[in-house]
């Protein structure tokens, strides 16, 4: 009994110990942050290019699917109502509001963020950051900063392109098999669609991108610098991220609504 | 600059431990400006470890390391890095920046630290590159090189700075004979004609022999012998003769740590 409950005091100091490093570790990014964005804009551009390229494909083929499925869905619900026009609506508000900022953050995750993991992880484990630092140059603000903006930059860009990819999935199940008059399915999507739920999407996708490029970059420059700590700390990432994206997407919604 | 003493780099009492090991228990040397110096001794006694205190990637438990006379444990941020841009160190695996081509990577400290302009740029790295035999690789990617590759293009980054002080861990590994020579050549050249100190980590007993003027060899977290090379390679001590002559008994543990052989293989250790 009394064994229990010194682990628990135990990981429970541990877990302090490492939320604390992890909040120094994003105020250390935000202090190089605006010297980076100004001084040195071409790294973080490219990083951009990077996170955002490594996810596009994948993000754009779930997209078509998701926005396919959402539709497919809608229509057979709308239609028990007679309101087969609302498959538009019901489709967009899903894919705008949750579905494009949480499943392309998860998508994300899995692509880009294991890539900046990894990738950190191994100049870690071979000695590129010891010798960025021995070069006098702070592999933080080098290496980990424009990663970590990079991803944020990429993130909302993915959300919308998502979504967008999403309603034509949604158009093509909707307007092309099944009918939906174009017209209709287009104005209620203008008419019901407020600038409010956009906003909604795109914070979420802000938060998103912060946290799952966060979560990424900090993995990598903790990495335990072996083989198998670099292959621990990609998994980790993956898993954290899912579960800390789900968990904020809930508590913005609560906020938001 | 300092205090113009003949040492550079002086360590006094240094004490470092990694978890319950002792690596270094009361450590003392220094390195004299403008001299080659070597360290030596077996593998694990701490060649690495002493090279990454002495540029502040590691802080000791007790001691003090001092570099041109100031106490490098009382640097902030900043003037560590000013210190470490004297700095220039080729790492033991050469740490080349695996997402940039051989050109950039020996361009990488102009480009962070200089405003020069790229034609003057590609002259320098360029220059660096053919001092070690690799001009013809500037436009490789580091995975396209091999290991001793590898280990010259980080030399020539190490020098692109002009620094003052190099340090090399094991800079002779995998290179063949010939390279060998050529480097060994190199380092001699230019502490000679820029007046670089350098500290050489090495086993190579016969390489260093040719270029340092001081050797020091570590054992069991001390200094156990030092001397130019000549007089350790004829020095009587047990101890020096073992290693000069690479024998398996002696004072120099060849095993790291252990419980006793036969106790472990009888299970009776746990
Ligand atoms: N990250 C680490 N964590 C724990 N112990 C370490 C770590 N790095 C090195 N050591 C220990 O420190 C000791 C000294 O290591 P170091 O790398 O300095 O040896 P070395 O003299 O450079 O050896 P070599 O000639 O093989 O390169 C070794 O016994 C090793 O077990
Ligand atoms: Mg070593």
């Amino acid at each position: 009994m009394h064994r229990t409950a010194q682990d628990i005091y135990d990981s429970f100091v541990e877990f302090a110990r490492t939320f604390g490093a992890f909040q120094l570790f994003f105020l250390r990014l935000l202090r190089h942050s605006p010297s980076m964005l100004t001084s040195r804009f071409g790294v973080v551009v490219g990083q951009v290019y990077n996170a955002g390229a490594l996810s596009l494909v994948i993000v754009m083929v779930c997209g078509l699917f998701v926005g396919a499925v959402l539709a497919l869905q809608a229509y057979s619900n709308m239609s028990r109502f007679n309101a087969e026009d609302w498959t538009g609506v019901a489709a967009a508000l899903a894919l705008l509001k949750e579905l494009g900022p949480v499943m392309t953050a998860i998508l994300f995750a899995g692509r880009a963020g294991t890539a900046l993991t990894s990738e950190i992880g191994l100049m870690k484990a071979t000695d590129q950051l010891s010798a960025m630092e021995m070069m006098a140059v702070n592999p933080v603000r080098r290496v980990v900063v424009p990663r970590f903006l990079g991803g944020v930059i990429a993130m909302p860009l993915l959300a919308a392109v998502f979504s967008a990819v999403g309603l034509f999935g949604a158009h093509l199940v909707g307007v092309e098999l099944f009918q939906v008059d174009v017209g209709s399915f287009w104005q209620q999507i203008q008419l019901m669609v407020e600038p409010a739920d956009v906003r909604e999407g795109i914070y979420k996708s802000i938060v998103f991108g912060i946290a799952a490029s966060l979560i990424a970059v900090w993995e990598g420059y903790n990495t335990v610098p072996t083989a198998e700590g670099v292959g621990r700390a990609t998994t980790r990432t993956v898993v954290i991220t899912a579960i800390t994206v789900l968990v904020f997407d809930f508590m913005i919604t609560a906020v938001l609504i | 600059m300092g205090d113009g003493s003949d040492n550079l780099i002086e360590i006094r009492n240094l004490k470092y431990s990694r978890g319950a090991r002792p690596i270094f228990d009361g450590l003392d040397l220094n390195i004299r400006r403008g001299e080659v110096t070597a360290i030596m001794g077996p593998s694990g006694t701490g060649k690495t470890t002493l090279l990454r205190l002495i540029t502040r990637q590691l802080i000791p438990q007790q001691g003090t390391i001092l570099v041109d006379g100031i106490d490098i444990s009382t640097l902030n941020t900043s003037h560590l890095y000013q210190l470490r841009r004297r700095f220039g160190m080729l790492f033991q695996n050469g740490a080349l920046l695996t997402d940039l081509s051989v050109f950039e990577n020996v361009a990488f400290p102009l480009r962070e630290h200089t405003n020069l302009s790229d034609r003057l740029i590609r002259h320098i790295v360029l220059t660096k590159l053919h001092a070690v035999g690799l001009r013809g690789a500037a436009g490789l990617m580091p995975a396209e090189l091999s290991g001793g590759m590898a280990r010259r293009v980080a030399l020539a980054r190490a020098m692109v700075m002009d620094p003052d002080i190099l340090i090399y861990d094991e800079p002779f590994v995998g290179l063949d004979p010939i390279s060998m020579g050529v480097i060994v050549r190199l380092v001699r050249r230019m502490n000679d004609a820029l007046g670089i100190t350098s500290i050489i980590v090495s086993h190579d007993v016969q390489e260093v022999a040719t270029v340092a003027d001081c050797s020091y060899l570590l054992s069991d977290g001390q200094v156990a012998a030092s001397g130019s090379p000549d007089e350790l390679s004829t020095a009587t001590s047990v101890l020096v003769r073992q290693f000069m002559h690479g024998m398996a008994d002696g004072p120099v543990a060849f095993h790291y740590d252990a419980p006793s052989y036969e106790e472990q293989l009888l299970g009776r250790d746990s």
